[in-house]
């Protein structure tokens, strides 16, 4: 019973991993269709931010032995969103909008751009692992048994998903610029016909997704390691939680992510973690056969 | 930015700008014109593995500038030929060809990973060159052109193992990285656990670069194993810990024995993650003997204060030298003549007094237990009496349980 109990927690803490790193790509990819395999290295940049930060507030942190102060964490939380966003509308501004309706050339452009950020990022930090201290609030847990310990970071992790998920449906659905931003991913020249400044909304779409991607860098640097190579770990994983939960849809996309989370906890849990993965590769595969435009499609004429 | 760092950036693309081609006759007496020796240097200064290599290299470059100030060997100064095998082994092997067939190279030092020592391993045994190789690794290999001078399974694995054991800690549970060290070293503690009375409780391998070990962890738990024998490598150790901790285990409940992390990655893990969990190495930066009070203090003059040492850093600066003292006493960077010489030589290493083993071309090494300590350093536990013979392939009489071992 207790195993069950924290199998089905790490099944929505999984979920909700898979959840904040594919969110910022279903803007990027699924709303505009750009194969943004940047998208890892804005995950990272949101990583090395709530570093930054932290290092920011104590800079007599040597060695990791921490003095930091907690709340930091927090403040990092809106900075990396910042932060990953403008770094997102300055590729969009520079490279994406000359690509548009190129997809392919979008996936080799940036992924060349991803290389050169992790380099970057080589540089800046040093080529050794950080990590983040994990702030005292989110040390330990929930303790329902001597054996069953349920991680206040997980728990964390998923009210943040579940914050941005609020966040992001208010904004699409509740306000002037997400109705805008619904319409041109719809139907650009309708939309660019009905006065909608539609390069501005491609910017800010594609900022928006970025800056997801930077909090889900916060949120990894909780649990994960912090590199440069950080974005390549999440990258496919990002990618198959889009292309399964159906492309410009939301609803989709955390379907999809829950779908996938409980899946690969199930399969794990009775094979191995290489064999798990395998299946559900497999399950996406044979799903997409089935269904080529994933859980959810859009209707198109 | 460090100065080091602007220093990679400039350096890196620099010295790979070499233009020349074309056929270069047959390599291995080699070493520059006039007044320098050549050597290469082959690590990944990008990539992956950077995290772990670049440290390595910093350390290869110390030695070579210690021992110029001294005057060189055979009263030439060594010149450094610096490539990055970008943690992509075909590109290793190829590196390793052009710093033997155009730049000459007397030696080379470099690689970390098994499988890109088995990239070039060819590349050395054709080209009649010589690899010095400075990490930890899984056995089972003796080739005449490479030096080994991290620990082989008999001064790292084996011990721990025993060690443990002696410690009443006989439930174990592998886990480890997807590929070819792990797996083989898994292979040698399970003949080593069913010979000497220990109990395999679980083992669990998940592929380079994995990141989510919620599953895992539950099921370490589950099987209420007295110890995790951990062969991850690279960054998925971060993971592991983090969620390992985050879980509730505390190193009373179930103990950790590492043989991948040292003081380097301990740091990128974060020390409260690992504190009091053990390793095995044959060095760490608080080993206690002179040589290496003036290695650290070097060390961290150079590359700065929040530097710090470690096992495979210490293997790749105690190469240079052996190489170095074999150099003089064949009076020629001739392979097949260093390879001579350096039978038996001796050096007064940071990590205490090491021999080369002419038969195997591995190093004797002081075997070494350490334990976390909450800065990250890592304390002795407890030491090998002597320095350890090695026996890459578990020969000798005290390992009979390894007679079905193939390689």
């Amino acid at each position: 019973m207790e195993f069950a109990v924290l199998q089905a927690f790490n099944a929505i803490s999984v979920s909700s991993i898979l959840l904040l790193i594919a969110l910022g790509l279903a803007f990027s990819f699924g709303l505009m269709g750009v194969i943004n395999m940047a998208h890892g290295e804005f995950i990272m940049i949101g990583a090395y931010t709530a570093y930054a930060i932290q290092n920011l507030a104590a800079p007599a942190m040597v060695n990791g032995v921490e003095t930091q102060n907690d709340l930091m964490f927090l403040l990092a939380l809106p900075v990396a969103f910042l932060v990953a966003g403008a770094g997102g509308m300055v590729l969009e501004r520079l490279l994406i909008r000359h690509l548009y309706e190129r997809a392919l050339d979008t996936l080799l452009a940036t992924w060349g751009v991803g290389l050169m950020l992790q380099q970057l990022a080589r540089f800046i930090f040093g080529a050794p692992n950080v990590q983040v201290v994990t702030p005292s609030w989110l040390t330990g847990g929930l303790v329902i048994s001597d054996d069953v310990t349920l991680p206040a970071k997980r728990m964390f992790i998923v009210a943040l998903v579940t914050v941005c998920i609020a966040a992001i449906t208010f904004f699409l659905y509740r306000t002037a610029a997400g109705r805008r931003l619904r319409a041109v991913m719809q139907n650009r020249d309708m939309a660019s016909s009905l006065g909608v400044a539609t390069r501005q909304v491609d910017s800010l779409t594609f900022a928006l997704g970025s800056g997801l991607a930077g909090v889900a860098g916060c949120a990894v640097a909780l649990i994960g390691p912090i590199g440069p190579a950080l974005g390549t770990y999440y990258i496919v994983d990002a990618f198959m939680v889009v292309i399964f939960g159906g492309v410009g849809q939301l609803l989709g996309t955390v379907i999809a992510a829950l779908g996938i989370g409980s899946l690969n906890v199930a399969f794990e849990l009775g094979s191995t973690a290489v064999v798990g993965k395998v299946m559900v590769f497999v399950m996406v595969i044979l799903f997409l056969q089935w269904k080529p435009s994933g859980l959810l499609a859009l209707r198109t004429r | 930015m460090k100065a080091s760092h602007v220093f990679r950036f400039i350096a890196g693309p620099a010295l790979s700008l070499a233009l020349v081609a074309g056929c270069a006759p047959a390599a291995g007496t080699g070493g520059g014109s006039g007044s320098t020796i050549k050597v290469g240097v082959l690590h990944s200064l990008s990539g992956t593995m950077a995290i772990s290599e670049t440290s390595v290299r910093d350390a290869t470059l110390l030695a070579i500038e210690e021992i110029n100030a001294k005057g060189g060997v055979l009263g030439k100064k060594i010149e450094p030929v610096i490539e990055d095998g970008a943690s992509d082994w075909p590109t290793f092997a190829e590196k390793a060809k052009k710093l033997i067939q155009k730049d000459q190279v007397a030696v080379v030092f470099g690689c970390w990973t098994s499988a890109s020592r088995k990239a070039v391993l060819p590349v050395f045994e054709s080209l009649k060159s010589l690899l010095f190789y400075p990490v930890q690794y899984e056995g089972l290999e003796k080739s005449p052109n490479i030096f080994y001078t991290g620990a082989t399974t008999n001064q790292q694995i084996v011990p721990a193992v025993e060690y443990l054991l002696a410690q009443g800690k006989k439930k174990m549970y592998l886990l480890g990285s997807d590929y070819v060290f792990p797996r083989t070293s898994n292979k040698i503690i399970k003949l080593q656990l069913e010979a000497q009375g220990g109990q395999l409780v679980g083992e669990e391998y998940t592929p380079l670069g994995h990141t989510d070990y919620t599953t895992v962890v539950s099921k370490i738990l589950a099987a209420k194993p007295d110890v995790v024998f951990n062969t991850l490598n690279g960054d998925s150790n971060v993971a592991f810990f983090k969620q390992l901790k985050s879980a509730g285990n505390t190193p009373d409940k179930i103990q950790t024995m590492s043989v991948s992390i040292a003081e380097e990655e301990t740091r990128g893990i974060g020390p409260e993650n690992l504190v009091g969990h053990l390793v095995a190495w044959n060095y760490y930066q608080t080993t206690d003997t002179p040589e290496n009070k003036k290695f650290v203090a070097a060390y961290k003059a150079k590359y700065g204060q929040n530097r710090v040492t470690d096992d495979p850093i210490e293997a790749g600066y105690l190469g240079v030298y052996l190489w170095a003292k074999a150099v003089e006493k064949a009076g020629s960077t001739d392979v097949e003549k260093v390879r001579a010489a350096a039978k038996g030589i001796e050096f007064a290493a940071p990590g205490g007094m090491v021999t080369v083993d002419g038969d195997n071309q591995h190093i004797y090494k002081t075997v070494r237990m350490g334990r976390v300590r909450a800065d990250g350093l890592i304390d002795e536990i407890s030491a090998s009496p002597k320095p350890v013979k090695p026996d890459p392939y578990l020969e000798g009489k005290n390992y009979p349980w390894a007679k079905s071992l193939k390689p």
